[in-house]
Formats: C-alpha cells, sequence, structure tokens
C-alpha cells in the first residue's frame, strides 16, 4: 500500500516520476503526429535544392524524430532510474499499468 | 535487358559472397557462451547483444530486400503513395517502439521469454490464443522470406546468371546461395546474421553514397529527376488513369497515412524483429537503439528515391524472359550506370542485405515453431538441447518453404503476399502490445478480434483486383468503411479486431467466464540485466548461465 513512503526518493520508484515521463511521450508524440499529418506536407513549393518540398520535408523528419526520441530516451533514464528487482507487486494482483 | 553475362560484375559478387560465408561460419565461435545447445544461444545469440551489434542486427533484420528492391521498384512504378510511404513508416517506428518494446524486454527477461507467443501464453494462460500468434507469425514471415530471395534473384538475373537452359541450370546460383545461408545459420545461429551485418551495412553505406552523389549528375540533377518522374506519374496508363502519384492528393492522404502508421505498427510485431531485440544485453538497449536507428530511415529515403533516378535514366527493367518487371530496376540501373567490378559491389549488397534478413526471419520462425508448437502441443518436456536442435531443422525447413514459394509463383505474387503478411501479423498487435500494459482484455475476446481481423484482412486483400490483369491481391489499400477514404487494409481489420476483442470482452466479464492464469506481476515489466530471473517449468541440463 505505502510503496512511495518505503522509497528513498518518493515518486521516482518502477511507476516514475509522473511529470518527466508526460515530457517524454510528448515528445514521442511530436514526430508521430507530425508525420502522420500528410496535408501539412503533400506540396511541391517551397523546393530546396531541386527537392520538392514533400521529399527534402520528410528527410528533415529523420533527424527531428531522431532529436525527439533521444531526448525522450535521457528524460526516461531521470524519470525511472535504475534499481534492483523488487517484488513488491507480487503482493497483489497486477494492477494492469 | 538480355546483354550476356557481366563477368567483372560476378567476380566481385562471387568473391564478397564468399567472404561472407566464411564470416558466418566462424561466426558460432564469436562471442560464445558456456551453454552451447540452448535455443537462448542458438536463436538469441546468448542475450548478449549491445547497443552496437543490436543495431546492425536490427538494420539487418527491418532493412531487407523489400527496402532494397521493392520500395524503390514501387516508385518507379506507381510513385509516391506506393513507394514513399516507407519513409514516416521507418522513421515513426521509432517513437513507437521506444514505447512499448522496453517492457517486452522485461517481462521476457523475468520469465525467459523467446518469442512474443510465450508471453501471450504466460500473461494470459491461454494455449489457444498463444498458438494463435504463434501460426499468424510463422504465416506472415514466410512470404517475407521469399521476398528475399526474389531479390537475391533480381541481382542474379540482371548479372545474367540463369534464366536460359534447363530448369536446375536456371536456379542453380540461387540454389548455390540459399545452401550456404542454410549451413551457416545451422551451425552458428543468429550469430551468423549478426556478424555478417557489419559487412552488409558497410557495402550498402557505400554503394548508396557513391550512387546519391554520382547518378543523379549524370542523368541531368535533381531537379531533372524530379521533373522526369512527374511526367511519368501525371502520363496515362492504357486504362486511362495517370500512371501513379508524384505527391499524394487529397484523396490520397488517409492512404499515405494509414500505410506508414499500419506498417510501423506491424513490424515489430514480426517474430524476426522480437528476436532481435530480446537478443539486446538489457531493458534500455532498444531505447538506446531507437535514438540512432533513424540513420538507416535516411538510407531508405535516399534508395526510394533512385526509383525515380531510374526513371531519369531511362532505365529498362526487362527480365531475361524478355518480360518488363519493375523488380529488377535497381540492379539494372547499377549495371546500366557503373562499370562492371562497381556494379558488381552494389550486386552483392543488395544480396547480402536479402540474406541476412532471411537468415534472421528463418531463425526467429523456427524459434516460435519450438517454442509454441512443438513444446506446447506436441512435447511438453523438451529439454534445451532437444528445443535447439528442432529449431535447427525447422529453420531448414521454413527457408525450404520459402524456396518452394520462389520458384512456384509468380513474382509479382510474392510483393502481394508480403502485403498480406503485413495485415496478418498486425492482428497479433492486441494480444502482445495491450497485454504489456493491461490484463483487461480476456483471452477469448482477443482470441475472437483476432480470427475476425485475420478474416477480414484476407477476404478484403483478396477483393482488390488488378483491373489490367485481374490478379487477385493486387494491392494493400481498400475503401475504410465509415471514413469513407481508402486506406491500408491492415490498419483497418486492426481497428475492427480491437473493437470486437473490447466488446467481447466486456460480454464474458459480465457472463463471468474466467479469465486465464496470468503469470507476471508488475514488477516483471520493469526488470533489467542483472534482476533475478525466473526458470520455471524446464527441465535443466545446465545451469543458466548469464
Amino acid at each position: 500500500m505505502n510503496r512511495l513512503e518505503n522509497d528513498v526518493d518518493a515518486g521516482a520508484g518502477r511507476s516514475g516520476n509522473k511529470v518527466l515521463l508526460t515530457v517524454a511521450s510528448v515528445l514521442l508524440a511530436i514526430p508521430i503526429v507530425g508525420l502522420l499529418w500528410v496535408q501539412s506536407y503533400a506540396k511541391v513549393e517551397p523546393t530546396l535544392a531541386g527537392f520538392p518540398f514533400f521529399i527534402w520535408y520528410q528527410f528533415l523528419w529523420v533527424f527531428l524524430c531522431a532529436a525527439c526520441t533521444f531526448a525522450a530516451y535521457r528524460v526516461v533514464l531521470i524519470a525511472r532510474p535504475r534499481r534492483p528487482f523488487s517484488p513488491r507487486g507480487a503482493k497483489g494482483r497486477d494492477s494492469g499499468r | 535487358m538480355n546483354t550476356g553475362i557481366n563477368y567483372s560484375a560476378l567476380a566481385v559478387l562471387i568473391g564478397l559472397f564468399l567472404l561472407v560465408t566464411v564470416m558466418g561460419f566462424w561466426a558460432s565461435n564469436w562471442r560464445r557462451g558456456e551453454h552451447l545447445a540452448s535455443l537462448d544461444e542458438w536463436g538469441l545469440g546468448g542475450r548478449s547483444f549491445g547497443t552496437w551489434i543490436t543495431w546492425f542486427l536490427l538494420g539487418g533484420d527491418l532493412y531487407t530486400a523489400y527496402t532494397f528492391v521493392a520500395v524503390p521498384a514501387a516508385m518507379f512504378a506507381l510513385g509516391s503513395v506506393s513507394g514513399f510511404f516507407a519513409v514516416p513508416y521507418t522513421i515513426i517506428l521509432y517513437p513507437i517502439i521506444f514505447i512499448y518494446m522496453s517492457r517486452l524486454w522485461s517481462v521476457s527477461y523475468r520469465h525467459g521469454y523467446v518469442t512474443a507467443a510465450d508471453f501471450v501464453r504466460g500473461r494470459y494462460g491461454s494455449k489457444e490464443l498463444s498458438l494463435a500468434v504463434a501460426i499468424t507469425g510463422i504465416l506472415a514471415t514466410m512470404p517475407y522470406i521469399a521476398l528475399q530471395l526474389v531479390g537475391i534473384q533480381a541481382v542474379l538475373e540482371v548479372v545474367g546468371l540463369g534464366g536460359s537452359g534447363s530448369v536446375v541450370a536456371k536456379d542453380l546460383p540461387l540454389f548455390i546461395a540459399f545452401a550456404l545461408l542454410a549451413a551457416y545459420t545451422y551451425s552458428a545461429g543468429l550469430r551468423a546474421p549478426a556478424v555478417i551485418a557489419f559487412v552488409k551495412d558497410g557495402l550498402i553505406y557505400l554503394v548508396i553514397i557513391v550512387a546519391i552523389i554520382y547518378l543523379p549528375a549524370k542523368v541531368g540533377g535533381w531537379a531533372y529527376v524530379f521533373a522526369a518522374a512527374q511526367a511519368k506519374m501525371n502520363s496515362l496508363n492504357a486504362a486511362g488513369r495517370p500512371v501513379g502519384v508524384f505527391i499524394p492528393s487529397a484523396q490520397a492522404y488517409w492512404a499515405y497515412a494509414t500505410l506508414a502508421l499500419g506498417s510501423a505498427l506491424a513490424l515489430f510485431m514480426y517474430p524476426h524483429s522480437i528476436t532481435a531485440t530480446l537478443s539486446s544485453r538489457s531493458r534500455n538497449t532498444i531505447r538506446h537503439n531507437a535514438t540512432i536507428l533513424p540513420a538507416y530511415s535516411f538510407v531508405l529515403g535516399l534508395l526510394a528515391l533512385l526509383g525515380w533516378v531510374a526513371i531519369a535514366a531511362g532505365t529498362k527493367p526487362i527480365g531475361l524472359d524478355g518480360v518488363a518487371n519493375a523488380q529488377l530496376v535497381i540492379p539494372q540501373l547499377f549495371e546500366d550506370s557503373f562499370p562492371g567490378w562497381f556494379a558488381g559491389v552494389a550486386f552483392a549488397a543488395v544480396a547480402i542485405g536479402a540474406l541476412v534478413p532471411a537468415a534472421i526471419m528463418s531463425i526467429a520462425a523456427a524459434n516460435t515453431f519450438t517454442r509454441n508448437v512443438y513444446r506446447e502441443w506436441i512435447k511438453p518436456h523438451a529439454t534445451h538441447a532437444e528445443e535447439a536442435n528442432v529449431s535447427k531443422i525447422v529453420s531448414l525447413l521454413v527457408k525450404g518453404f520459402a524456396l518452394v514459394f520462389v520458384l512456384t509463383l509468380d513474382k509479382q505474387n510474392a510483393i502481394n503476399f508480403q502485403l498480406l503478411g503485413g495485415i496478418w501479423i498486425l492482428q497479433t498487435f492486441p494480444s502482445i502490445v495491450f497485454g504489456l500494459y493491461t490484463r483487461w482484455f480476456h483471452r477469448w475476446g482477443l482470441l475472437a478480434g483476432w480470427a475476425v481481423g485475420m478474416s477480414y484482412g484476407t477476404i478484403v486483400a483478396y477483393n482488390v483486383v488488378n483491373p489490367v490483369t485481374g490478379n487477385h491481391f493486387a494491392g494493400s489499400l481498400s475503401l475504410i468503411p465509415v471514413v469513407g477514404q481508402m486506406g491500408y487494409i491492415a490498419l483497418t481489420a486492426f481497428a475492427i479486431n480491437a473493437f470486437l476483442a473490447a466488446v467481447v470482452t466486456v460480454i464474458l466479464n459480465l457472463a463471468g467466464v474466467p479469465h486465464g492464469h496470468d503469470e507476471t506481476i508488475e514488477e516483471d515489466y520493469f526488470a533489467d540485466e542483472g534482476d533475478p530471473r525466473l526458470e520455471k517449468r524446464r527441465e535443466m541440463i545446465a545451469p543458466v548461465h548469464g
């Protein structure tokens, strides 16, 4: 029950730091929304070095996505630090989160 | 084009092929664990791979003949909706797997799961649901392996081998390549493709960089390439419709987005993607990888554009039988544009790029068969050594089946069946990924959703008929009910699957039908390297290492 009270740093157990995990989720959602919104980039102009906007914009997302994912990775490492296994969840049925 | 055998290209191709064969056999001694004859060792490389090896392995796994041959061919023949969707697909793939693959790694590490069906078995306590997931995985993998062999065949055909003479002489080169692949996969397991993947990636990067700098300038610059592509796509075909799509119009937004999203959700449900993930050393290896894997997406985009470069270059992909075959467009472009020896390097890149995933896919399908069909239904008390042996033999059978597939079916069919593979494999997503987060879904609800999703997807895909040739399975787009736009069938089937699973779950819960036993606990989903592992229900023949 009082899982958090037993933790050395409350809020940073297996459940993780909620605020930081939300930040990571948003970082991961940005490229997905950006690329599935096809209407925003299905056009020729402005061209860049001969490449239609449709083409170079999606190449640009390779780097933007890598940056977002890398940032999310760093945030998750902080939000849910490595700690040894302790089967606390064994007491009750898996809450299924 | 039938220009006879290109001897300098052939010599380089054979030389590089022999090199990777030697490496494949040597791999059985590489990073070898103490505990030899187990499925963990043979099938997961001892779960010892760190970030960089996993990066090469996943790259070798996900970027296959489909990307080197089929995607540029689709760009060449039909344009951006059929081909370039692969770029957003392989970009959004990484944030998506970032979210759930770590959980799958952790729970699999704790419980010794080797396949997705193992996890489903443990989570829902349902042999039937596990079998459904296992069979879907094996079924969807077969045409995918066949497609790799089609890629090797395309290279051999352009270099001038096969095509003439008796049936045996025609396919002899493919048989030899196949036998070597089978032999080193058998002896070295997952280590073989992991080692060869280094060579493969080196060759691919070399060829792509040279091709992307040299070829557009040779044909008249990028602006000319795009103008030529636009002109071809807007011209009319025999049926009086535009040949293809240059940039998606409003009617194609849904198609483009659903193809990208559906493919991204489907890819990591394939047994071979899960194998590569589980072979990594720690929980966060896959997440670290998600931050560096997009480098491949960039290369993939460049490869796709080579399909349009071929339009500007006027490449004529005609097979040795004199019939136009868009699958030959990239090898043909290389043969037309490069000196013989460099064309040989490029051919080797494509051929080895097809061998690596074919090896990983057959290992993964074999693992799935062994764990979830053989041990579960045929011989429940199989030892580690027996499991590894059955896997080795099944990996040969799976490759043999794929070979028969290639030799007996029309190549165009192989591409279309691969699309069907995507539709099928996505139907296991609710059982696997929803299960990583919640036990709310009822096992029979998930099974019902799976059955309906599989049936719907297969029937709708069958009803996509090519208006010119009359062939079924002629594409992967269909009208989405309710939305009223064309979209990827896999995603529509998935939505129906998930909805039905939820409805049946509510009904079964009201009726009080019991859930299966869940052997996992919340903490399992966060376990990491070094945490204690459970080895239950297993006859041990040797201590578990590491």
